[in-house]
């Protein structure tokens, strides 16, 4: 039973043959067991593990149990989005994209490992310890981030799916690198209310799941106008599960720009964000030319397309959102919940250590980059640019759709990375979205897809690894855009299971 | 963390080389207005769940140092 | 969190607020809390008095993944301020974060508006308005003090009952030039804005609450001198005072050469002195940025037919109106007007149909004159025992000459210790002015005979002798005579 995509499961409940509850305590020992085994063996995937089995759940789920990344207020429960200012926080609320799920039938099965503040591509900025990839048997490398734990979870096998947030990349990102399907819907898709905001005008929760069928099932579920969330729209029609065998007549751009990533890190020449220099690792090259080939073999038409400011998406990207976060994090005080520091002599005091004592390194460092980004003097160089910028590349990619039904581009420019291999190198860390971040300046929505392995052949580290394949569309195209991964997904047949636990 | 700190502004820097003259800035990607809510009332926190996470209560309020001047 | 209160050096007491060389630059900062019956970006209900944080949720306390929605009804609010004051409502207004750290802002920023308000200029009276832009208010602090210190400091409570309240602001261009001018034109806001019923306007409540920039310059000079912001004065008569004792201040200091700081100051009125806050200068970079939480704010034709359509007729138009239709002088049109309960009695009083008509104007008179004079400051003669009709009836008699204006004083006393009807009064009262005709000629002849003297010297061109003649009269008939009417007898009686 527990190698049951989430769709499988509901047609096995609603047919009979398989009861909800036995799979909600299966699911349940396997991710306490998990928990318990930190260090030794275990991911670390969860923060918290449901200590009961619901009662029998109703409706289009079934009572199918879902991870939720921990950011998600939820109840009673502790939502402290990977921070030790929040550890132990109970929110008096669910979030309302967790509430529609469970009114639909999918109960709370754990809440799972992130980067702090849903700030990271690797789950190393968790204040809970990071989380491991299952691919890698040494288990010494990352699951990516921030929504790290629901990656992992869903490719061990420890959940039949799970929500995640993405703002820069972060479900993308993290399915790439462990192999699965992440999905991040149209900004507005989805109610942000009752997610702990990282970046408010970019953060957009979504699935993360086995395939591309229970991505769009849990979507369904999730999607519409909420009346507590002023910037969620309506989908003009609802969203419906996939079934597309080929893309005859679909066209495909490749941009010319997101082919190759710049050099990493802080050695970065001023020659990198030109097209076509820098690198892509052998494996995601490899990897994606095969897939490409897979879609024109399934009909589509492909061809080269420009998205001229996409180079500079990263940069813009890294104003925007840590200002944005400058601010959302200021309610962090110590003055109505989460860590207040002990003893503090007087207000500025208590300010000022608490939040020093309660966030982490990566943390900081983008509250110091958005305050000055945001402060008088460097708000129209920084700031004020950076939307700028986002208008420019929204414009690409309106033009670009012009042309071509889809965009596609490899998730990642790598596969999954070693613990600490890129802890010190704040911009070599930033670079893994390098491919994530102008879908998510231009608030359209993208899915990434397994589409293979990393080979011995490729000339790489560690064979064995997960490479994602990335599509966009333009904005409200979510039905088409699951519709033609799905072709491609059954095309690929890349094996979800073979990392399971 | 200063050193750090510094590289990350020089390649957020390079937003600088672009030609943005007469670019509209965007700050809501999403193109529509308004949504705004009805006058109506709806239920308030209990005011022990409002005080329920708070580190220090008094008098049904949440205590602080008090702010200087 | 900042240096101890520093005060001034004071002006010498007995110091004018007036110098000849400078004159003082007025601008204002007005709060006013909208009255919603919710919070400005949430459902919780407005808080008036009760317990601590009873009147608050996720979004109000700012807990983590809550968002904020804009309310409507205080956007309509904010119009309406925007069609009272003409100014011109802005097509697309957005919301702002302004980004600070105090115990009362629980996200550690205020959703405000910044350079997309809702308002940009207007005027009302002679004053130009410079905007008008819509912010929710912050919660409250309650120093505990010594009876609950934390760690040897000094604690105090936080109570988010008020916090997300919706407030207008509204502020002034620099037209002001008088603390009395500041005062007075500050009621005649209250009073607009009362009218509309767009808040309590109470300023012992808070619903009301006026900070004042002020500033000096050279008599002639067209640039503005340093202002200073003087905050936290809760009476008409302190922002007076207040102003005044800063204005003072500015010119003392300017007088022995020295220069003014940029800084917020603090009125006492117990000391009438001027304390300082913190310094300007050092203003804090509050970092605006768009509120990526809020759409923007477009008005549509909905909206402005609505805020039109609750606009009631406001005191200047009323004034100018009982000028254009029923002549009243301007100073009158302006005395009901400006008060609305007394505009209203006059306007009740002309519809009650008394017969024969009251005359507006002496009826505007008896109002703003007589009838004020008798009632305690500032009730509403409405709350009185005098109905609108029973003061129309008797100045009507009055004009008709029924009754002198000696009687009539003498009804209306009655009236407002016992109600009743005036005509009834002067009846039971033998109040009757007297007919001119007969009865009263005879009158007159006797007091000539009885004042020969006087007679005589008025026969002589001496007009002021004509006193006790009118006394006598006036004593024979207990002031039911006309006293108009009596001196013509007298005349056409001595032939002069």
């Amino acid at each position: 039973m527990l190698g049951l995509t989430a769709a499988q499961a509901v047609a096995a409940i609603d047919a009979g043959e398989l009861d909800a509850q036995e799979l909600f305590t299966r699911y349940r020992e396997r991710a306490e067991q998990d928990r318990q085994t930190t260090w030794q063996g275990g991911l670390n995937c969860f923060t918290w593990v449901s200590q009961g089995v619901p009662h029998a759940a109703s409706g289009p789920l079934a009572g199918v149990p879902l991870a939720v990344k921990d950011l998600f207020c939820t109840e009673g429960v502790p939502s402290q989005s990977g921070s030790r200012i929040l550890e132990g926080y109970l929110p008096p609320y669910t979030a309302t994209a967790v509430a529609r799920l469970r009114d639909a039938g999918a109960p709370l099965l754990a809440k799972t490992n992130q980067d702090e503040f849903a700030m990271g591509s690797s789950t190393e900025n968790s204040a809970f310890g990071p989380t491991l990839n299952p691919w890698d048997p040494d288990r010494t490398r990352v699951p990516g981030g921030s929504s790290g734990g629901s990656a992992a979870a869903v490719a061990a096998g420890l959940a039949p799916w799970a929500l995640g947030t993405d703002t820069g990349g972060s479900i993308r990102q993290p399915a790439a690198l462990c192999g699965i399907v992440g999905l991040k819907p149209t900004y507005g898709s989805v109610s942000r209310y009752g997610m702990i905001a990282f970046a408010s005008s970019l953060d957009q929760a979504g699935p993360l799941t086995r395939d591309v069928t229970d991505a769009a099932l849990m979507l369904k579920h999730m999607v519409g106008r909420d009346p507590c969330d002023a910037t969620s729209l309506a989908h003009r029609e609802p969203i419906v599960l996939p079934s597309a065998e080929r893309l005859d007549g679909v066209r495909i751009g490749i941009p010319a720009e997101l082919q190759r990533s710049p050099e990493g890190g802080s050695a970065l020449a001023s020659s990198s964000h030109r097209p076509g220099t820098g690198k892509v690792e052998p494996s995601v090259r490899r990897c994606f030319d095969e897939a490409r080939k897979q879609a024109e073999q399934l009909g589509a038409e492909v061809k080269e397309i420009s998205l001229p400011h996409a180079p500079h998406a990263l940069s813009a990207y890294y104003v925007l959102a840590p200002s944005e976060a400058s601010s959302n994090l200021a309610r962090f005080d110590g003055v109505r919940y989460g860590l207040r520091a002990e003893n503090a002599t007087d207000l500025l005091d208590m300010y000022s250590r608490t939040r020093h004592d309660g966030f982490g390194p990566e943390v900081k460092r983008r509250i110091m980059l958005g305050t000055y980004a945001l402060s008088s003097g460097y708000y129209d160089a920084y700031y004020a640019r950076a939307q700028k910028v986002r208008t420019k590349i929204a414009e690409d990619f309106a033009a670009a759709f012009q042309a071509v039904d889809l965009i596609a581009t490899p998730t990642t420019p790598g596969v999954a990375f070693e613990l600490g291999e890129k802890t010190s190198d704040p911009w070599a860390m930033y670079l893994s979205d390098y491919f994530t971040v102008p879908m998510s300046l231009a608030g359209i929505p993208a899915i990434s897809i397994p589409c293979g392995l990393s080979a011995e052949s490729d000339g790489v580290a560690k064979a064995g690894l997960p490479v994602g394949l990335q599509l966009a569309g333009p904005a409200f195209s979510e039905n088409r855009l699951l519709d033609w991964a799905y072709a491609l997904e059954q095309a690929l047949g890349f094996d979800v299971t073979a990392s399971h636990v | 963390m200063a050193r750090e700190l510094s590289a990350v502004l020089d390649h957020v820097a390079r937003i600088g080389e672009l030609d943005l003259d007469g670019v509209p800035p965007t700050s809501h990607v999403v193109n529509v207005s308004g949504a705004l809510r009805r006058d109506e009332p709806r239920a308030c926190l209990p005011r022990d769940v409002a005080l329920a996470q708070a580190p220090a209560v008094s008098e049904g309020g949440f205590l602080v140092p008090s702010p200087q001047a | 969190m900042s240096e101890p209160p520093r005060t001034h050096a004071q002006p010498p007491p007995g110091g004018s607020s007036k110098n000849d060389s400078h004159e003082a630059v007025i601008g204002l900062e007005i709060h006013v809390q909208l009255a919603t019956a919710t919070k400005m970006f949430c459902g919780c209900a407005l808080s008036f008095g009760e317990p601590p944080n009873t009147h608050t949720c996720a979004v109000c306390l700012g807990l983590p993944g809550s968002l904020p929605v804009a309310n409507a009804q205080a956007v309509h609010l904010g119009l309406v301020i925007g069609l009272a004051l003409g100014s011109e409502l802005a097509p697309r207004s957005i919301f702002h974060r302004k980004n600070y750290f105090y115990p009362d802002l629980p996200k550690g920023y205020q959703i405000s508006q910044y350079d997309e308000p809702l308002c940009r200029g207007g005027q009302l009276g002679d004053v130009r308005i410079h905007r008008v832009h819509l912010e929710e208010d912050a919660a409250k602090l309650i120093h505990v003090g010594a009876s609950g210190r934390i760690h040897g400091s000094d604690a105090s409570i936080v109570d988010f009952n008020r916090g997300g309240t919706p407030l207008a602001e509204i502020v002034t261009e620099p037209d002001l030039r008088t603390p009395e001018q500041a005062s007075e034109w500050l009621k005649l806001l209250r009073t607009t804005l009362r009218q509309l019923g767009v808040s309590d306007v109470n300023m012992e409540e808070g619903s009301l609450r006026c900070d004042a920039n002020i500033s000096l310059r050279p008599v002639g000079s067209q640039e503005l001198g340093t202002k200073t912001e003087l905050k936290n004065m809760n009476s008409f008569r302190f922002i007076e005072r207040g102003i005044r004792a800063e204005i003072a201040r500015q010119e003392h200091i300017l007088r022995g050469g020295g220069h003014i700081l940029q800084e917020t100051l603090h009125y006492d009125p117990a000391s009438d002195r001027i304390t300082s806050l913190r310094s300007k200068e050092e203003a804090h970079d509050y970092r605006y940025f768009p509120e990526p939480d809020l759409l923007p704010v477009d008005i549509d034709q909905h909206m402005l037919a609505a805020a039109k359509a609750a606009m009631s007729e406001l005191p200047a138009d009323r004034a100018e109106r009982f000028q254009r239709e029923l002549q009243l002088s301007a100073d009158s049109a302006q005395l009901l007007a400006f008060r609305a309960e007394l505009g209203d009695f006059f306007e009740a009083a002309l519809a009650a149909g008394a017969q024969p008509a009251p005359p507006p104007q002496a009826l505007a008179n008896w109002i703003t004159g007589e009838l004020v004079a008798r009632l305690d400051e500032g009730l509403d003669p409405a709350a009185g025992r005098v109905t609108p009709e029973a003061l129309a009836t008797l100045v009507g008699m009055l004009a008709a000459k029924t009754v002198t204006v000696g009687a009539a004083r003498q009804v209306l006393d009655t009236l407002l210790a016992h109600g009743g009807d005036p005509r009834a009064i002067v009846e039971a009262e033998g109040l009757a002015a007297l007919d001119g005709g007969d009865e009263l000629a005879a009158i007159v002849t006797a007091a000539l005979e009885a004042n020969a003297d006087a007679a005589q010297r008025v026969r002589e061109g001496n007009a002021k002798a004509i006193g006790p003649i009118v006394g006598h009269v006036m004593r024979e008939t207990r002031g039911r005579a006309d006293g108009t009417e009596v001196a013509r007898l007298v005349h056409e009686q001595l032939g002069v």
